[in-house]
């Protein structure tokens, strides 16, 4: 289009593309004509790094997953089978999924009870220091070792521990011991308890709850919460009706970390509770000593189901609607 | 017969900001009552102690006569529509609507059949099952009137609610706010910092500045007798003259308003001529011109002059000759 003779004055020829530009111009004048190229340029690399490093290793998992192992040599047979899922079916196995399943809502549950009301405050009320305050809290034990602060809750739940002591001295040893004698949850000490591993669990995975919840009701307009009580509704039922739909993506959100960290976790159940496995302990185990990897694979596929349902049933009940 | 609402003294401080100070004023009912003033004027805060989401430091408020004060937001026979409609995106625009019965516990049936009254009512017919997100601005002004109308208040609250709009939607909203509020006799309270809007639509004006109410009449009388320099600059940009300057133009030893429309251009020696001066700056406007005009001779400062459309407009530098009828210099109350 461009005449030759009269470089840049043709109609039809862009400003920045005149013949005699440097390299640096006709790029940028490149990108500002197809800007769906620059795009396309800046987002590859992170795509490439998702699909194949993310994606690809999960599909290989996946596909591990129904290959079998030959129980008299323990070499993995290359082939398409069924039968390590329904390996996945044993009374045992089952109970190891019924478990960490339990465990990981337990934690959540627990998890979105008591970082509600922080996330509350500090989203709604905390200003200025309080709010740099509440950001410290939150944030300076995560950037502690997990396994350090994991070792010091077994010292702190040991029989010998501060616990213990702490409840003796205040005259609830009996309760304490009431407690550890209730059946399934209860056990020697809460170090070597279910209750141990579900406190240690709260403990070290409750930021990853407050953080999302927090930023979620701090996008719940004030003028809402206004319009609410104006329109006759009480505290409860503007927390029901307004301020929880509003927030929730970010409550499930939170909900996905506590969730699926609880239910792929193996370290914590292995220091803390009794030495019975959940599913993080499994793939561990069987991958490693056992060399069952097609099993362990299968075993990884559960909390991947189970959080496509979660995240589907979630979707139905319309927590997405305010999104 | 009682007023709908009543300040009496009424103060609210922010820490040491008067937002509101030593407020006092009546609204009988079924007025159109407008709320004047610039922003940080207090005019919202005086709204929201109405609607019982501030409370006052000092003063007593009476809705209906009931002293105000223990009574929380949700059990007050006022409504709000807010600034920013703050519809619940979560729900459709019937739940939307429905919301206010439903919180009373009036049932599903019956609420929805209430809810379609009202979206009738604010012409959002067949709407109810969209999402506020699927609404333009003025369909989610709507929404949000029928939201707060449905619930039967006694006093309606309005802040700012046409700001939001465009010029030609504002305008028909406005027509639209006021036969509503002819038709239902309620007592509407409107706050607004465009004076046109106050002007316009409502029964009486209280104009605000620092906190306080410096006039309420209606929108003529804050029109033509503005009680002092602000109300006269405020509303209508009118030519604020000082106690000297009104002297020197006949007029009594007082602060002054000659408002810009007031005043007419004349040939150079035209006898009724009263001052004379050239023009500085023209600003086409559509319905008329306003000009400045720097005055010459016993009164050395700018006034502004409107020009109704149609009618020739001097070029800048031109010399022309003022002049207006007697009663348009208005001396005001205020020694301030």
């Amino acid at each position: 289009m461009t005449d030759p003779a009269v470089p840049g004055s043709a109609p039809g020829s862009a400003p920045g593309s005149a013949p005699g530009a440097g390299l640096s111009e006709r790029l940028t004048a490149l990108f500002w004509r197809r800007p769906g190229l620059l795009v396309a340029l800046l987002i590859m690399p992170p795509l490439l790094w998702l699909g194949v490093v993310y994606i690809g290793s999960l599909a290989a998992l996946l596909w591990q997953s129904f290959y079998s192992i030959d129980e008299f040599s323990g070499a993995i047979v290359k082939e398409f089978t069924l039968k390590t899922y329904a390996e996945l079916g044993l009374q045992q196995n089952i109970d190891i999924i019924v478990r960490t399943v339990l465990m990981a809502a337990a934690v959540t549950v627990a998890s979105v009870i008591l970082a509600f009301p922080i996330a509350f405050f500090a989203a709604r009320y905390a200003r200025g220091r309080w709010k740099a305050f509440f950001y410290l809290g939150i944030m300076l034990p995560l950037w502690s070792s997990y396994l350090v602060k994991v070792y010091a809750w077994k010292l702190i739940l040991a029989k010998e521990g501060i616990v213990t002591w702490a409840a003796n001295g205040i005259g609830a040893g009996p309760l304490l011991d009431g407690v550890l004698a209730l059946p399934v949850i209860g056990g020697g000490s809460l170090s070597t308890s279910y209750i141990g591993t579900f406190l240690v669990f709260v403990y070290v995975w409750l930021p990853y709850m407050i953080l999302p919840m927090q930023a979620a009701l701090e996008r719940v307009p004030t003028s809402m919460i206004e319009a609410s009580a104006d329109l006759g509704a009480g505290g409860l039922r503007t927390l029901r009706s307004v301020i929880l739909p509003i927030a929730a993506p970010g409550i499930i959100a939170g909900s996905i970390f506590t969730f699926s960290l609880t239910l792929g976790d193996y370290i914590i159940p292995q220091i803390i509770g009794s030495s019975r496995y959940f599913i993080g302990q499994a793939v561990y185990s069987l991958q490693g000593t056992a060399g069952n990897v097609p099993l362990a694979a299968a075993f990884a596929v559960i909390p991947i189901v189970i959080m496509l349902v979660y995240l589907t049933i979630a979707r139905r009940m319309g927590a997405f609607d305010a999104l | 017969m009682t007023p709908a609402v009543e300040f009496s003294h009424v103060s609210r401080l922010f820490g040491t900001v008067r937002a509101v100070d030593d407020v006092s004023l009546t609204i009988p009912e079924g007025e159109f009552f407008a709320m004047l003033g610039p922003s940080g004027s207090g005019k919202t805060t005086c709204l929201r102690l109405i609607s019982g989401f501030e409370m006052p430091t000092a003063g007593e408020i009476r809705i209906f006569g009931a002293p105000s004060g223990d009574v929380p937001p949700n059990q007050r026979q006022v409504n709000t529509v807010f600034q920013d409609y703050a519809l619940f995106p979560h729900m459709s625009v019937r739940d939307n609507v429905a919301y206010g019965p439903m919180v009373k516990g009036v049932p599903k049936a019956k609420r929805h059949a209430q809810a379609e009254e009202m979206l009738a009512l604010v012409h959002l017919d067949g709407f109810g099952d969209r999402k506020p997100a699927q609404l333009s601005g003025g369909q989610r002004q709507r929404v949000a009137l029928a939201r707060a109308l449905v619930n039967e208040p006694r006093v309606l609250l309005l802040d700012e609610p046409l700001g939001a709009l465009d010029l030609k939607l504002r305008e028909a909203m406005q027509d639209e706010l006021k036969s509503l509020q002819q038709r239902l006799g309620i007592t509407f309270v409107f706050v607004t910092h465009d004076q046109g809007e106050a002007l316009s639509m409502a029964d009486r004006v209280a104009v605000f500045d620092q906190g306080r109410i410096i006039q309420v009449g209606s929108p003529s009388e804050i029109y033509e007798r503005p009680a002092t320099r602000f109300v006269a600059d405020f509303v209508g940009s009118s030519n604020v003259l000082s106690p000297t300057e009104a002297r020197a133009l006949g007029g009594a030893d007082r602060w002054a308003s000659l408002r810009p429309e007031a005043i007419r251009l004349l040939l150079p020696h035209d006898p009724a001529a009263r001052l004379s001066g050239r023009v500085t700056t023209v600003r086409y406007l559509g319905a008329g011109t306003r000009i400045g005009i720097e005055v010459e001779g016993r009164l050395a400062r700018e006034l502004a002059v409107l020009i109704p459309a149609g009618q020739p407009v001097p070029a800048p530098g031109t010399m022309v000759a003022l002049g207006w009828a007697d009663p348009a210099l208005h001396p005001m109350e205020a020694a301030e």
